[in-house]
C-alpha cells in the first residue's frame, strides 16, 4: 500500500470516524453527552476484554518468546519519562513539578490508543502478537513512579499526609486503580483459563468489541474536544512537545520491539504504546501525589494533543517504521 | 419540642477528596453525615468532574468546637484542590445525637 492509501485506511475506519464525530459534536455544541455510567461500563468492558484476550494468548506463548519484549517494555517505561522530562525542562523551561507530572503521562500508556493500533493492524492485514495487552499492563506503572520521583526530587517524603500529595495513596491508586486491576486481572483470568475455556465468553467479549470501541471513541472525541479550549493557554511549544516527543518515543519503541524479536506488527504496536500518553491512570495518580501540578497542562497535552495526533497520524507512521526496521 | 444549638458544616469538594474528607470528619467527632453528588462551577474554572466524577457535598451536624476543627482540617486542601466549607447555625432536637 502507498502511504496515502495507508493513511486513508486509518482515517476511514469507524473508530477514527467516531472520534471525529465526537469532536464535531462538541464543536457545534450538540447536547450529545455520554452518561457517566455508560462511560464507566464501556471502559470496564474494553479493559477486561483486552486483558482476557491477552491472557489467553499468553497461555499459549512460550515464556522465552515473551521475556524479551516484556523486559524491553519495562525498560522503555523507565526511560521515556526521563526523555520527556529532559525535553520539558530544557526546551520548554517548565518547572519541575509540572514537568514531572507530564513525564508520568508520556511515559505511561493509553489503552485506547493501543486498541486503535490493533484495529489498524487488523484493517491492513498486519498480524500482531496476541500477548500485547500484557505489555500494556507492564508499561503503565513504572513511568508514573518515575515521573512522580522526578517531580518531587529530593523532597519526596513517603507517607506524607493530607493537603499536599501522599505517595502511599498515589501508588495505591495506580496499582489498584481500575485500569491496572482490570487489565492485569483480565490477563490473569485469560492465562489461567486458557484459550479453550474462553470460548463461551467470546461471543460477548470478542464479537462486541469493535462496536464498543467505536462508541468509546465517540466519547473520547467529545472529551478531547473540550480540552481544545485550553490549547490557546497551552501554547505552541506544548503542541510541539505533544507531537514530537511521541514520535521520538515511537521510533524508540518500534526499534526496541524489533530488536526484542517482535514481529513487524508487534513492533509497530509497541511503538504506539510507547508513543501514547496516559490520560486515565496517570492523571489520577498525579492529581493525588502532585495536586499543585496543573491538570490543564497535562490533560490538554495527553488528551487534546497527543491522543488525536497518534490516532490520526502516529499509528500509520509507526506501522510504516516497523516495516522499514523489520525489512 | 425543645431545640438546642448545633452547627451545620457543609463541604463542597471535588470527587478526589471524598473519602479523605469523610474519614477526617468522622475522626474529628462527627457522628454522621449526608453525602450528595453535586454539579457546579467554582472560582478555579477547572472542572474536575470531567475526569473524576461529580463533585460531592458533605453535610454534617456537629457541636461548635467540632465544627471549628473540621474547618481547620478542610483548610489544608484550599491551596491545591477545589473545595469550600461553610458553617450554618442550626437548631436540633435530640442534641446528644450530634
Amino acid at each position: 500500500m502507498s502511504p496515502a492509501e495507508i493513511l486513508a485506511t486509518n482515517l476511514l475506519s469507524p473508530v477514527v470516524l467516531a472520534f471525529g464525530l465526537g469532536v464535531a459534536a462538541t464543536l457545534v455544541r450538540s447536547d450529545l453527552e455520554f452518561p457517566e455510567p455508560l462511560y464507566q461500563s464501556l471502559s470496564i468492558y474494553l479493559l477486561l476484554a483486552i486483558g482476557l484476550k491477552g491472557g489467553a494468548a499468553l497461555s499459549v506463548t512460550p515464556l522465552t518468546v515473551f521475556v524479551g519484549p516484556a523486559a524491553v517494555t519495562v525498560l522503555l517505561g523507565l526511560v521515556t519519562p526521563l526523555t520527556a522530562f529532559a525535553v520539558l525542562r530544557a526546551a520548554l523551561r517548565m518547572d519541575r513539578i509540572n514537568a514531572g507530572a507530564l513525564a508520568a503521562h508520556y511515559g505511561s500508556v493509553s489503552a485506547v490508543t493501543f486498541l486503535a493500533a490493533v484495529s489498524f493492524g487488523e484493517a491492513t492485514g498486519v498480524p500482531i502478537e496476541g500477548f500485547m495487552p500484557a505489555l500494556v499492563a507492564l508499561l503503565e506503572v513504572p513511568a508514573i513512579v518515575v515521573g512522580l520521583l522526578l517531580a518531587r526530587g529530593a523532597h519526596a517524603r513517603p507517607g506524607e499526609g493530607e493537603g499536599s500529595g501522599s505517595w502511599a495513596h498515589a501508588l495505591h491508586e495506580v496499582i489498584t486503580g481500575k485500569s491496572i486491576l482490570l487489565l492485569v486481572g483480565g490477563v490473569a483470568m485469560g492465562w489461567i483459563a486458557g484459550k479453550e475455556r474462553m470460548t463461551p465468553v467470546e461471543p460477548f467479549f470478542v464479537a462486541g468489541f469493535q462496536g464498543a470501541l467505536t462508541l468509546f471513541l465517540l466519547e473520547m472525541g467529545l472529551v478531547a474536544a473540550r480540552r481544545l479550549r485550553d490549547l490557546k493557554e497551552a501554547g505552541l511549544l506544548l503542541v510541539a512537545f505533544g507531537t514530537l516527543v511521541p514520535v521520538v518515543h515511537g521510533v524508540l519503541g518500534v526499534w526496541a520491539g524489533t530488536v526484542a524479536g517482535l514481529s513487524e506488527g508487534g513492533a509497530a504496536v509497541l511503538g504506539t504504546l510507547v508513543a501514547s500518553a496516559s490520560y486515565i491512570a496517570a492523571p489520577a495518580a498525579v492529581r493525588i501525589a502532585l495536586p499543585e501540578a496543573k491538570p490543564s497542562l497535562y490533560l490538554t497535552a495527553s488528551l487534546g494533543i497527543t491522543f488525536p495526533f497518534n490516532l490520526v497520524l502516529g499509528i500509520p507512521v509507526y506501522f510504516a517504521l516497523a516495516s522499514i526496521f523489520g525489512g | 419540642m425543645e431545640t438546642k444549638n448545633a452547627t451545620m458544616v457543609t463541604i463542597v469538594a471535588e470527587r478526589l477528596l471524598r473519602d479523605r474528607l469523610v474519614e477526617k470528619i468522622r475522626a474529628l467527632g462527627a457522628k454522621g453525615f449526608t453525602l450528595t453528588e453535586v454539579q457546579g462551577e467554582g472560582s478555579r474554572g477547572w472542572q474536575a468532574h470531567e475526569f473524576e466524577g461529580p463533585s460531592v457535598k458533605i453535610e454534617t451536624l456537629v457541636r461548635a468546637e467540632v465544627a471549628e476543627k473540621i474547618v481547620e482540617a478542610v483548610a489544608k486542601y484550599f491551596e491545591h484542590h477545589a473545595v469550600i466549607v461553610y458553617l450554618t447555625d442550626a437548631k436540633v432536637v435530640r442534641v446528644r445525637k450530634f
